[in-house]
């Protein structure tokens, strides 16, 4: 048994003990990397150094009893659009390529403060707009189950270095899927919590009303501890919020639970492997005491519509301070020295964003403009509330929805670069969930032929974080799917 | 929803990015097919809907007027491509 | 030939008097260093969110309750998008949809004739950055210091018809936001800043002409000159048969004309939107009438006080409220020396007579009121003759806020205190009937304009200190009296 092969709590129990030092656990977390993310990419920025330091600091900590945080000396990675004071944050982008944050997210603040070290921030789609890791500026991600294909996205880094074993937890981010989906490709346990539930402080936005923070993992357990680390109001987030303690996940059964499962999340569209293992998943918790019952949401077929107008409409505000002044790119000066303002912003801009960035910054300035809002931005802002409402109604009748993460399982490498509409397409179950504000959860359900993990999705009402992750630990305590390692890497 | 190129250029001018001649092909072709799918949206019936700005049912989030120290100015333009005199520097801002 | 009438509306803006910014603990104090008033909300850097400062909402909300404004119960904020290097998360947080208050009215009298200017809405919004031209490189220094500071914008609708309304709705407007404690409105530095939107049209005509916006206007008297100019402008474009641009305009002062702002090459699609990042503000009834509670007494409350409890002329009453630092002043030095009257004409006749020698706002002044009062009692009682008494108010004025004047002493020391001793006065009217028999012979004979020469020489003899009046009696007695 290798230290990487240890869940979170379990390093952090054998750190605890003196089975092993922080220094052990960290040392043992970066040489995988440098043996492995090579092949994977799963980093954008390795942290050896100051991770070393930390160790040392964490071990004293520690070991003079004021460190006791069961996560405590157990190294981690972030995703590279969490601010990380000292450490640049690159959001994937040529526009930020050397952009060095002067504070600390909240998440971050609230980790380090536990004693979590941190090895390296991850890859990830430019500015998280992907769903495949491909569009990052500095390399693509590839999946530890087939190195030809991706790790999904926007989180691609976080999912791919959890599932290499390269840390034992990550954070990732999701405005649409960005946690559920890479975690679904990767084989294993990513939450979005609840809109609010953990402060965005830090987080450079992508859109700010869906955006929100959450654990990938190797399982719920872990993605409980985390998720309790990171959660609690911020007064430097004004949509932030203190939501009850997690319960403990206690019973192993899932009696007096009801779980629903949406007819739109088993129509077009879904691959039929994915939806065998989706119904599989639902056997088992019926098997563990569930009732599971089909359900109707015809509401949710305007949601890639919708959240595609808002996403990118917030975007196309959040992403305009990137003009070359205060931080980030700036495009050289013009040969012939004549430089205008507006032409600087207009090059700096077009060299320092991607493909994907442009276009959404296209369609969500369009959807915004004043003869075009009405029929756009706020059309999807009713959606939006349509869609709310066919949640909280399913979500007052069960106490879960159940249905796949993604459409497929992982893609090759290329595959939808060239096709938006396509890529857009395979977030279909996951964006709802970020229109509406709730948390989800995916979690492996077995794999295909090829051998490629399968995710089903968990979704639940506002701050049912803990009904999903106490379904999860049953699920995950009947089965292994959770346990299945990546070979190619191992 | 007709995209034309014109349009293409004026929310290219207002987003201030500078599109090529191929750019601007790919940005009509992608707005126009995802603006086909997005159209799907108008025959949602909405009457009587409220637009929905924020995930969460909150209100009235305030702060004390409590003043904190600022950062330091080094700080402030740590990142800044070009600075001067403790300000940041940029091209002529015209009137 | 057609007669032409201006129709202005203003957009004025006002930064509240907050302790710290709009969206962030930065000091809002104006002033300091270049970029230290900055964090990483103000400062746009990424992954910063805004928090709004409680305060700039109860300011808002005393703001519309005493310009007579419906309070909007369920508002929010929204972002304006637009690029420039004084912005920079290339967003202003504002508010277009739903502004904090509507409707509302200042009133003003012009002349004698009341009229009330409408309010068409109050929105809360951050202010901008500072933009420095650098000779030396030729290019633009941006300090973002005054980034996120919280501004009031004060949309009047299109209701004054001359620069005199313009500048009685900006006095009266000016003495309410600082009688509320709402803002100091220092035009100097730009705490208060108004924009002219200005039509013409033929008298009688109900139709609104084309309008320009003016900006850049640094006091009321070049708001008032360039209200005028611009009138003229457009009235003879008409004339001409050309017509009126819609463009913003730059008033030059010194020119004293205004010159079109390079026109932008395409208009301006702020693109708002709902600001995600702030949930909605709901005020309750409740919220309002703590403010409510909270107002400090305003304008026509003073006046009807002044006339009421202090004898003061209505016209009288409104001078003293038209400019609060002098309002404050009067009421401190009538409570100080209980002479209402006496206090009020000090205030609006010498010390506004010294303020404007020295070319000073009202709100430069230093004057402390226990000197002053004590100024208005000693004349009051005859002790400080009006010379004096003005010699004493300069020296009041130079002095430090810290250590105000101590009058008695200050008079004392410069031989200023008028003798009430008549031994001494007595003493000198007889040394000069002594010196001047013969004038004393044609004033007893008649004379009577020698009666001012003799009375002349006996103040001579007690230099600076003699009572004009005591000294004329004592002399009048002694030339009545049959030998002297």
């Amino acid at each position: 048994m290798q230290l990487t092969d240890l869940t979170a709590l379990e390093l952090g129990a054998a750190i605890k003990s003196r089975a092993c030092s922080v220094e052990e656990a960290v040392r043992a977390s970066l040489a995988r990397i440098a043996a492995l993310d090579g092949r994977i990419g799963a980093f954008i920025t390795v942290c050896e150094q100051e991770a070393l330091q930390e160790a040392r600091r964490v071990q004293r900590g520690i070991d003079d009893g004021s460190l006791t945080h069961p996560l405590a000396g157990v190294p981690m990675a972030l995703k590279d659009n969490l601010s990380t004071r000292g450490v640049r944050t690159t959001c994937g982008s040529r526009m930020l390529e050397g952009y060095v944050p002067t504070f600390d997210a909240t998440v971050v603040e609230r980790l380090r403060a536990l004693g979590a070290v941190c090895v390296g921030k991850t890859n990830m789609d430019e500015f998280a707009m992907g769903s495949s890791t491909e569009t990052s500026y500095f390399h693509p991600t590839r999946n530890p189950f087939d190195p030809a294909r991706v790790p999904g996205g926007s989180s691609g880094g976080s999912a791919a270095a959890v599932a290499a074993r390269e840390v034992p937890y990550a954070l990732g981010s999701d405005t649409g899927g960005s946690i559920r989906q890479p975690a679904s490709f990767c084989g294993v346990t990513g939450l979005k919590p609840t809109y609010g539930a953990v402060s965005r402080y830090g987080l450079i936005a992508y859109a700010s009303s869906l955006d929100q923070i959450g654990p990938l993992c190797r399982d719920a357990l872990d993605a409980a501890a985390v998720h309790a680390a990171i959660a609690g109001a911020d007064a430097r987030d004004a949509t932030s919020v203190q939501a009850p303690p997690l319960p403990p996940l206690g019973a192993p059964d899932l009696a007096g639970l009801c779980v629903g499962i949406p007819e739109e999340y088993l129509g077009e569209g879904l691959d039929p492997q994915v939806r065998a293992r989706v119904l599989d998943c639902a056997q088992t918790l019926r098997e563990l005491g569930a009732q599971v019952e089909r359900c109707s949401m015809p509401a949710l077929r305007a949601a890639i519509p919708a959240y595609y107008v808002l996403a990118s409409a917030e975007a196309s505000s959040n992403l305009s301070r990137y003009d070359g002044i205060k931080y980030g790119y700036r495009a050289a000066p013009r040969p012939d020295g004549e430089e205008d303002l507006t032409g600087l912003y207009a090059r700096t801009r077009s060299e320092g964003f991607g493909r994907e960035v442009k276009r959404r910054v296209l369609l969500g300035t369009f959807a915004l403009c004043s003869g075009y809002y009405d029929a756009y931005y706020a059309k999807a802002q009713r959606a939006r509330a349509l869609i709310r409402a066919s949640f909280d109604e399913a979500l007052a009748r069960f106490d879960a929805l159940l249905g796949p993460t993604a459409p497929t399982t992982a893609f090759p490498l290329g595959e939808r670069l060239d096709d938006p509409l396509q890529m857009y397409l395979g977030d279909i179950y996951t964006v709802s969930v970020n229109l509406a504000g709730l948390p989800g959860l995916s979690i492996p359900c077995g794999a295909d032929a090829q051998g490629l993990p399968v995710g089903a999705q968990l979704i639940a009402a506002p701050f049912g974080e803990g009904t999903l992750l106490r379904i999860a630990a049953a699920y995950q305590a009947a089965t292994g799917h959770h346990r299945r390692a990546p070979k190619e890497v191992g | 929803m007709k995209v034309t190129r014109e349009l293409v250029d004026s929310v290219a001018h207002l987003a201030r990015l500078d599109l090529d001649a191929a750019e601007r092909e790919a940005a009509l072709r992608d707005l126009t097919r995802i603006l086909d799918y997005v159209d799907a949206l108008s025959a949602l019936d909405t009457d009587g809907v409220q637009p929905m700005s924020h995930a969460l049912r909150l209100q009235n989030v305030l702060r004390a007027d409590e003043p904190a120290p600022s950062m330091a100015a080094q700080d402030v333009l740590q990142n800044a491509p070009e600075r001067k005199d403790g300000c940041f520097l940029a091209p002529r801002a015209v009137e | 030939m057609t007669a032409y009438e201006m129709v202005v509306g203003l957009e004025v803006h006002v930064e509240l008097a907050t302790r710290t910014k709009l969206f962030c603990a930065c000091s809002a104090a104006f002033g300091g260093a270049p970029n230290t008033h900055c964090c990483p909300v103000c400062s746009g850097m990424p992954g910063a969110l805004p928090v709004l400062n409680r305060r700039v909402v109860d300011l808002a909300i005393a703001t519309g309750l005493a310009l007579g404004c419906r309070i909007t119960r369920h508002t929010q904020f929204d972002r304006k998008n637009y690029f420039y290097p004084d912005l920079p998360k290339a967003y202003q947080i504002s508010q277009l949809y739903m502004p904090i208050c509507r409707g509302g009215s200042v009133q003003i009298d012009v002349g004698g004739a009341r009229k009330d200017v409408r309010i068409h809405e109050i929105h809360m919004e951050e202010d901008a950055g500072k933009l420095v031209h650098d000779p030396w490189t030729d290019r633009t220094m941006a300090d973002y210091n005054r980034c996120g500071v919280p501004l009031l914008e004060i949309v009047s609708e299109p209701d004054m018809r001359s620069p005199e309304e313009v500048v009685a709705y900006l006095e009266k407007l000016r003495a309410t936001l600082q009688y509320l404690g709402v803002s100091d409105c220092k035009m100097q530095e730009g705490s208060l800043r108004a924009d002219v939107n200005l039509s013409v049209r033929p008298v009688g005509s109900e139709a609104l002409g084309t309008r320009t916006e003016m900006k850049n206007l640094n006091s009321f008297k070049a708001i008032a000159r360039a209200v005028a100019g611009e009138f003229r402008r457009q009235v003879e474009l008409l004339q001409d048969g050309r017509a009126v641009r819609q463009e913003t305009r730059r008033w030059d002062d010194n020119k004293d004309t205004s010159f079109a702002m390079r026109s932008k090459e395409d208009a301006q699609d702020y693109r708002y939107f709902p600001e995600p990042d702030l949930p909605p503000l709901v005020i309750d009834e409740a919220w309002i009438e703590r403010v409510r509670a909270s107002l400090p007494e305003l304008a026509e409350a003073k006046i009807a006080r002044f006339q009421r409890d202090m004898g003061l002329s209505e016209r009288d009453a409104r001078a003293l409220t038209a400019e609060k630092p002098l309002c404050d002043l009067f009421e401190q030095t009538a409570a100080c020396c209980a002479r209402p009257k006496d206090a009020a004409n000090w205030v609006m006749g010498e010390v506004r007579a010294a303020l404007k020698a020295r070319g000073l706002a009202p709100d430069a002044l230093t004057l402390a009121p226990e000197a002053l009062a004590r100024i208005v009692l000693l004349t009051a009682q005859g002790s400080l003759a009006r010379d004096g008494a003005r010699e004493a108010l300069q020296a009041a004025m130079d002095a430090s806020p810290d250590a105000p004047l101590d009058v008695d002493a200050f008079a004392r020391a410069h031989g200023l205190l008028l003798a009430r001793d008549d031994g001494a006065c007595e003493r000198a009217v007889r040394e000069a009937l002594q010196a001047f028999p013969a004038e004393v012979a044609r004033c007893r004979a008649g004379e009577e304009k020698l009666v001012g020469f003799l009375v002349g020489q006996a103040m001579k003899r007690m230099p600076g200190r003699g009572d004009p009046r005591r000294v004329s009696e004592l002399l009048r007695e002694a030339l009545r009296a049959p030998d002297a």
